[in-house]
């Protein structure tokens, strides 16, 4: 018997709101991610992700709270991702009821923090994330903050050396991809999961349940990061209710639900069409 | 089930991993936990709950500067209620070979090994194992979990597991689940006397890791009755 996939339900907030933006830019409230977090975990989600996409331009509590209330009443893993820094920021999103925390800027700027945080805390708590955006010449380079700041850091041997410092997990994204609903970047998830052996979670592009096969079985990923496809099918299937903050582009919840290349569905829509590819998962029928 | 205040339930805390998920678990199911690194507090306890991520090794030096590795053998002897949970099973252990070996609580006989980074037929293992994976019945011998945490639980429940070692009990009557990661069958549940341990996360187990510490907290509630 080999390993089950995780199917992980990924949120990115800012401030108050759940949000969606594509190639992590131009943003789109949602919802509320309490009310989103409650229905994936009622439906079978694996783990969630909260990833704090302005981070570093608004106040921080209001996520703390989101983390807090989350996991007071969710009982699988969260993981939160997004402006964190130090030592210290690792620990209080921990100490708010977080399990694990993904870093990426911090640990472009100061590799060492990945060793320090995976002692401290256990290589299980410290998850690395890598967003990716193809060059010209073919070459897959790291970028930080949401893909606008260029590195020129090469994405294999980034996760070769993240793996050497401690990091338990590598979140790899596809830029290019994300928010697309045009498919997971296959060759780049690929070449990234063989060239670790620590467990990598393939996110950005998600679109349809062939998408998501498909980079479990060709892009050899331990798990997926699926965002629209969920959060599209709940806000068309359930009356999302609350008090939105003037933030965002709040019209999309309210103007017709056209998500053109976004194909929704259900968590235990996904799982089960995983098991009949013979793809093992979390999931009782 | 009513919550119950006089019960002093102690969530040692060795300075590793997250215990806030499992103060929230104990919570739902009317336990209401302190999280304390404290001898004293640990001696006086009525429950002790050890959980941990990390290294066995830190989680060992941890618990001998807080001079704590005496106060858990002596509450263990005691035969008050023990549950150890993740490296909180490991280090019941008597010893580990995680980087270079080192002597565990020794409270059950037996070691800690990792996973191989090679499978049997020549492909990777992904080490750690992170994810959902069934618990078993360890033998055709011990079908039942019933007068135990895990009653009610199926037989092939998923659990979920973060770790790279795992513990190789010497006595098999020690064993109460088992599990099998990339063909390598290991035990990730145990019990001998008062000490109930898991490799997984109730708390993370969403319904049916709940479904555990309810089940303990019942035993505890009863016991004390």
């Amino acid at each position: 018997m080999g390993k089950n996939i995780r199917v992980i339900a990924r949120l990115d907030i800012k401030g108050p709101n759940l949000v969606k933006g594509i190639h992590l830019e131009g943003l789109r409230v949602l919802g509320k991610p309490e009310q989103f977090s409650s229905y994936y975990y009622e439906m079978g989600a694996d783990e969630l992700m909260y990833v704090d996409v302005v981070a570093s331009l608004y106040d921080r509590n209001s996520l703390y709270d989101i983390i807090t209330r989350t996991a007071q009443e969710i009982f699988i893993p969260l993981t939160v991702a997004g402006g964190i820094r130090t030592i210290d920021d690792i620990n209080e999103i921990l100490r708010a009821g977080a399990d694990k925390v993904s870093l990426n800027t911090a640990a472009i700027k100061r590799p060492e923090i990945i060793k320090e945080a995976s002692r401290k805390f256990g290589s299980s708590t410290i998850v690395v994330t890598i967003e990716a955006i193809k060059q010209g010449d073919g070459r897959y380079l790291s970028f930080t903050d949401n893909g606008r700041e260029y590195t020129g850091i090469e994405v294999f041997s980034w996760a070769k050396k993240v793996e050497q410092l401690g990091a338990g997990e590598i979140v790899i994204t596809s830029v290019d991809q994300e928010g697309t609903g045009l498919g997971f970047d296959i060759e780049l998830t690929k070449m990234v999961a063989e060239a670790v052996s620590i467990p990598v979670i393939a996110h950005g592009g998600a679109g349809c349940l062939e998408d998501i096969k498909n980079v479990i079985r060709d892009g050899k990923a331990d798990a997926v990061a699926v965002a629209s496809m969920l959060h599209y099918e709940y806000i068309n299937n359930n009356i999302v209710s609350g008090d939105y903050q003037k933030e965002g582009n709040i019209e999309f919840l309210t103007s017709g639900r056209n998500f053109s290349k976004i194909k929704m569905a259900t968590i235990p829509e996904i799982k089960e069409y995983l098991q009949n590819h013979r793809i093992s998962c979390r999931f009782n029928i | 089930m009513a919550g119950d205040q006089t019960l002093n339930i102690v969530i040692v805390d060795c300075q590793t991993g997250n215990l806030f998920s499992v103060q929230h678990a104990c919570k739902t199911v009317g336990l209401t936990p302190i999280i304390s690194s404290k001898p004293k507090d640990i001696l006086k306890a009525d429950a002790l709950i050890l959980p941990g991520v990390g290294a066995f090794g830190d989680a060992m030096k941890n618990l001998q500067e807080l001079q704590l590795v005496q106060p858990l053998k002596d509450f263990v002897a005691s035969g008050r209620p023990f549950m150890g949970i993740c490296l909180g099973m490991q280090i019941l252990f008597s010893r580990s070979e995680e980087f270079g070996n080192h002597e565990g609580l020794n409270l059950i006989e037996g070691n800690v090994v990792k996973f191989p980074s090679i499978s049997d037929n020549g492909t990777k293992i992904k080490v750690p194992q992170i994810g959902w994976n069934k618990i078993f019945y360890p033998s055709e011998l011990k079908i039942t979990w019933d007068n135990t945490p895990l009653e009610q639980v199926s037989n092939g429940e998923f659990m979920y597991f973060v770790h790279s070692y795992y513990a190789c009990p010497s006595n098999s009557r020690d064993v109460l689940a088992i599990t099998e990661y990339e063909n390598v069958k290991y035990c990730s549940a145990i019990i001998k006397e008062n000490i109930f341990a898991t490799q997984f996360h109730p708390e993370k187990s969403a319904i049916e890791g709940i479904k555990i510490y309810r089940n303990w907290a019942k035993k505890i509630m009863t016991n004390q009755g």
